[in-house]
């Protein structure tokens, strides 16, 4: 039961997180919605480490989302920065193309 | 446990709610904090202690450079003048709650195996080991991933840079 309960958890903030990130006009609140959808993964893999198999597999998968979670902060905040330098642009709709 | 998780859980997702419920940017980015830290709790009560004191620690770091770009780049950074910055808002309602409802299906669809084992020693101690000896190639991967995320964050942002004021 505690693995269902682990994955209920994880299925909510990856949709909320999915919510934010179709929803959000703004750049840095999608890529909140990115973080919150990580986080899901995060319990989900923690739940998976407790309740199925407590090996180190787990754990070093727990560590790859945390970090490509940091990558994804960083990378979007150049982008972010890169954009609105450009175009003076800091919501999704108005970054609709590649190249203007 | 499984109410220390039900608990833990449901205010995780409160706080992850909130951040697409409040006016003021800095309350959503310290939603998210508080989101991040029932997850750092939820690793621990999974028994991952250094990972859920690793959460806990990278997303205070991380929400603080969070609430800065905030204010950088948010129309409305304090909430003092509300306003609407969402768009299909019915749609990614119902894409969220449709794929949520789905999970939850198959979550409790799923007939799931029983625990196999039980950690041996000191699940740090296992996961420093691992990632110095068997696990090494995909803490070299990560490496190598942070620096070129590094060399590309800098080329980006960077004013004389690539796409900078000259490009």
């Amino acid at each position: 039961m505690a693995l269902e309960a682990f994955l209920v958890v994880a299925a909510a903030l990856f949709c909320v997180g999915l919510y934010g990130a179709l929803s959000q006009q703004s750049i840095v609140m999608l890529m909140m919605g990115l973080e919150l959808m990580v986080n899901g993964i995060l319990v989900a893999a923690g739940g998976f480490w407790y309740a199925v198999r407590p090996v180190v597999d787990g754990q070093v998968l727990v560590l790859v989302a945390i970090t490509v979670m940091a990558l994804e902060m960083a990378m979007g905040f150049a982008v972010v920065t890169a954009l609105f330098r450009a175009r003076d642009v800091d919501v999704t709709d108005d970054a609709g193309d590649l190249k203007g | 446990m499984v109410w220390a998780v039900g608990t833990l859980g449901a205010v995780a997702v409160a706080f992850g709610v909130a951040v697409f419920a409040v006016d003021s940017m800095a309350r959503a980015t310290f939603a998210l904090l508080a989101s991040f830290l029932c997850t750092g709790g939820l690793l621990m009560l999974a028994g991952l202690h250094y990972l859920g004191v690793l959460v806990v620690l990278m997303m205070i770091m991380e929400m603080l450079v969070m609430a800065v770009f905030m204010v950088m780049y948010m129309m409305n950074p304090a909430g003092l003048m509300p306003m609407s910055m969402l768009h299909n808002r019915r749609g990614a309602l119902a894409i969220a709650g449709t794929a949520f409802a789905a999970m939850v299906a198959g979550i409790f669809a799923v007939p799931w195996p029983e625990r196999e084992g039980r950690p041996r020693g000191d699940p740090a101690v296992a996961l420093g080991e691992a990632s110095m000896g068997p696990k090494m190639l995909v803490m070299m991967v990560i490496g190598v991933a942070i620096l070129a995320t590094m060399i590309a964050t800098v080329a980006l942002a960077l004013k004389s840079g690539r796409y900078g004021d000259g490009a």
